[in-house]
């Protein structure tokens, strides 16, 4: 197929105005705050060396955190200060998206800034700042007419440097909830979009050079006293805000958010959701790739309306339980505990999506491998490899010493290439998914788990608090429940990987579920 | 000169500078006593190093003296406003000093502009003043002085001097960075305006023949000292090794050229 006649391309296209909008107000929004702190502070550090080295030391330190850990790191920060103002000053803030994306990327934007203006400061001719005291300047005014001009280039080199880092650090934020180009890159690379990736890369670079481009602008415009030439930098600026404003101002009707885990079947079912809030007449959208402990704060908070969660993924990570209950039992214990947080367990979907570890049927079959317990006496001279997750999971340690599993070794991959990693025999054993189509594709096995260390993992859909009396979004949803087995959920994520989108593959699986007949 | 008193005077002036990182502090300025009186001009001359630059700096407190009293019209510049003080003095740097990012025009106006003049009359001064050194308004008002001839600059920095009606000039090495032909022209001009305007100028120079040409009395300087005053004719009776071989160049040099020249010099 021609690369650019692939249909992805348009559908891609269509994000375009909310991704790149929301990408350019999170970037403009933390680009002007990190300027707001880093040239006072700049300026305050100038005449002050010990000031300076601990600012540049502390802007280089941040540096060197990678962007993801960095904007990782501000979601559970800003989350304990919300509880604190909530608890102390009686007002919450939501620690979701925006806010922590752009105090992250703020400080990301400090280095560039900071060290320009110190050094832009510093390299003035002291001749020149000597003839500015001596016609009478007073220091502010000395600031004002003769150094922070002269200064200006290498200033603005430094505020360019920010703002291409920036832009391309924003594209890292999407995990955290705030929608950015990064959506594109993620979905891309979960579901094997590589038009996606291509396209949020692209689209970050060309934002990047034009911003880099007008401010380019500006600043020869003021070395040149051109006027022409800052009016049409600044017109540029203008264009862009007024760029980043307009999805939000096209949002501002009130809409339900539908989230999605960083993972395939996380966007077929998350584009499930919204499709059938649309067609109840209900306005959605879907807020994808958000990290598995981001979303469930975030339904609590309410930035998101509905997503799908498991009952097992639950019971450990929220709920903090190591043990493990039967099914029935441990959800109707979860439902209570939801209950107790206004969080609306609307109920099954219908299949499971365990953790379970698969291997090639051929392989399982030579060894007289059937189950956990049989895999437990070969480990020792395994390879096992698993999600970003997996192996730090309580499920993970309660399977090992169920069995007492030692593997020579663990690796982490990103899911969707481990099933054929093991397939061709890189590793020996992973830590799969239930629900993945590749189980068939590939010819593996799931072994058996005869002690059931790891709890069951049925979909569901929760509701947030905030919903807990909305019966328009029940009806839309509950047609959904108890339809969807684990057949046609592999089959499901098997098309996604392949060459279709989330959104056709759940229009797909409608057909396919909605053929059954309504439940009611 | 001893009926009026001094506009300038320096008593007792000592000034010292840390050596940095270990090396021995340098007394630049080591108890000078000196008074300039209304519409004098006094040239300082003196080697590298022998402090004359410091002593321009501490007149108008660019630098604060170690002990001593620097007084301006009677009163210890200590106490008085420093940024009105320096308004009120013009002053010519070595190389200009000019601010390489603002047109002639605003270079000169600076100081008005600081004063809160009026734009209209700012603008006015700078044409007056630029007609006054020579210097098309026309054709410079808005040039950066990067694009101006060494010569052009200093001008511009006299002028920016002159901007805001000062009664004192001080000027550090203002020609010595010019062609012959510019400096002594423009050293001509000066003269003039320091006479036609009634200033009061304070030059450092380590050009004893400019110092001759220029300035109504001429302080030599040494090792932060001043070894010799007065007029051309009271430094050559004066005992000093230093000062006699400043006075011997100027002097070997004119009949050196009396020699080569015979014929301009009989016209």
């Amino acid at each position: 197929m021609n690369l650019w006649s692939d249909p992805r391309w348009g559908d891609a296209l269509t994000h375009l105005p909310d991704y790149l909008g929301q990408h350019v107000h999170v970037s403009l929004a933390a680009l002007a705050l990190g300027l707001l702190v880093s040239l006072p502070l700049a300026l305050a550090a100038r005449r002050r060396p010990a000031l300076r080295g601990a600012l540049l030391g502390f802007a280089s330190v941040v540096q060197t955190v990678p962007g993801l850990a960095l904007l990782a790191l501000f979601y559970p920060l800003l989350l304990a200060l919300a509880a604190l103002t909530a608890r102390w000053l009686g007002f919450g803030f939501s620690a979701f998206g925006f806010l922590p994306a752009m105090l992250a990327l703020a400080l990301y934007s400090m280095l560039p800034v900071l060290r320009n203006t110190i050094t832009g400061l510093q390299g003035i001719d002291p001749a020149i700042l000597e003839a500015a005291q001596a016609v009478g300047m007073t220091p502010r005014q000395s600031l004002r007419m003769v150094e922070l001009p002269l200064a200006l280039p290498v200033i603005m080199a430094g505020i360019r440097t920010a703002a291409v880092w920036v832009i391309g650090t924003a594209t890292l934020s999407t995990p955290i909830g705030q929608t950015s180009l990064g959506n594109y890159i993620f979905a891309g690379l979960q579901t094997q979009n590589w038009v996606f990736v291509l396209f949020g890369c692209a689209a970050s670079a060309v934002l990047a050079l034009i911003v880099d481009q007008i401010l380019a602008l500006i600043e020869t415009g003021a070395q040149r006293r051109s006027r022409f030439r800052v009016v049409m930098g600044v017109i540029g600026v203008v264009l862009l805000i007024a760029a980043a404003l307009m999805p939000s101002l096209s949002r501002a009707r009130q809409s339900y958010v539908v989230g999605a885990k960083t993972f395939t079947e996380q966007y077929i079912l998350a584009a499930l959701l919204t499709q059938r809030l649309q067609a109840a007449g209900l306005p959605a959208t879907t807020r994808g790739g958000l990290g598995s402990s981001v979303i469930f704060n975030a339904l609590e908070s309410g930035d998101i309306d509905a997503y799908v969660d498991y009952s097992g993924t639950l019971w450990a990570n929220q709920m903090h339980r190591t043990d493990i209950k039967a099914r029935d039992e441990l959800l109707a214990d979860l439902k209570a505990a939801l209950g107790r947080q206004h969080i609306t367990l609307l109920g099954k979907l219908g299949f499971e999506n365990a953790y379970a570890l698969v291997m090639p049927k051929a392989r399982a079959e030579a060894l007289g491998i059937h189950s956990i317990a049989d895999l437990a006496a070969h480990a020792g001279k395994m390879s096992v490899a698993g999600d970003y997750e997996i192996f730090s999971r309580p499920e993970w340690a309660s399977l090992r010493k169920a069995y007492s599993l030692t593997f020579r070794q663990q690796r982490q991959m990103q899911p969707d290439f481990m099933y054929a990693a093991v397939a061709a025999g890189e590793v020996d054993v992973i830590a799969g998914y239930t629900s993945d189509g590749l189980i068939a594709k590939y010819d593996l096995v799931v072994l058996g788990d005869p002690k059931h260390a790891i709890p069951p993992y049925d979909a569901m859909v929760l509701l947030a608090p905030k919903r807990e009396n909305d019966s328009a979004l029940r009806d839309a949803l509950i047609p959904l429940l108890g339809k969807i087995d684990i057949a046609t959920m592999r089959e499901a994520n098997l098309r996604a990987s392949g060459s279709q989108s989330a959104a056709d593959v759940a229009k797909w699986l409608w057909e396919k579920i909605g053929a059954k007949g309504p439940a009611h | 000169m001893s009926v009026t008193s001094p506009l300038i005077s320096f008593e007792h002036v000592r000034k010292h500078f840390d050596g940095g990182r270990g090396a021995a502090s340098v007394l630049a300025v080591n108890d000078v006593s000196l008074a300039i009186a209304p519409g004098e001009f006094l040239a300082i001359v003196g080697a590298s190093g022998s402090g004359k630059t410091t002593l321009l700096r501490l007149a108008n407190r660019l630098i604060a003296p170690d002990s001593g009293r620097i007084a301006i019209d009677g009163a210890d510049i200590a106490n008085v406003d420093l940024i009105a003080l320096r308004r009120s003095i013009g002053t010519v740097f070595q190389s200009g000093g000019l601010f390489p990012h603002m047109s002639v025009a605003d270079n000169i106006g600076i100081t008005p502009k600081l004063l809160g003049w009026p734009a209209a009359q700012i603008a006015a001064r700078v044409d007056e003043l630029m007609t006054l050194m020579l210097l098309d308004p026309a054709i410079h008002r808005d040039r950066l002085p990067g694009q101006l001839s060494g010569g052009q600059r200093q001008r511009v920095s006299v002028a920016r001097a002159l901007a805001a009606r000062p009664h004192i000039v001080l000027m550090d090495e203002p020609f010595g960075a010019l062609d012959p032909l510019t400096r002594d022209a423009l050293g001509e001009d000066y003269r003039d305006l320091h006479r036609e305007l009634g200033l009061t100028t304070l030059m450092i120079t380590h050009d004893m023949a400019e110092a001759m040409l220029l300035a109504d009395r001429i302080a030599v300087m040494r090792d932060g000292r001043i070894i010799a005053q007065g007029t051309a004719t009271e430094l050559a009776s004066v005992d000093d090794t230093d000062v006699d071989a400043l006075l011997q160049t100027p002097r070997r040099q004119t009949e050196r050229l009396r020699e080569l020249l015979p014929r301009n010099v009989a016209s």
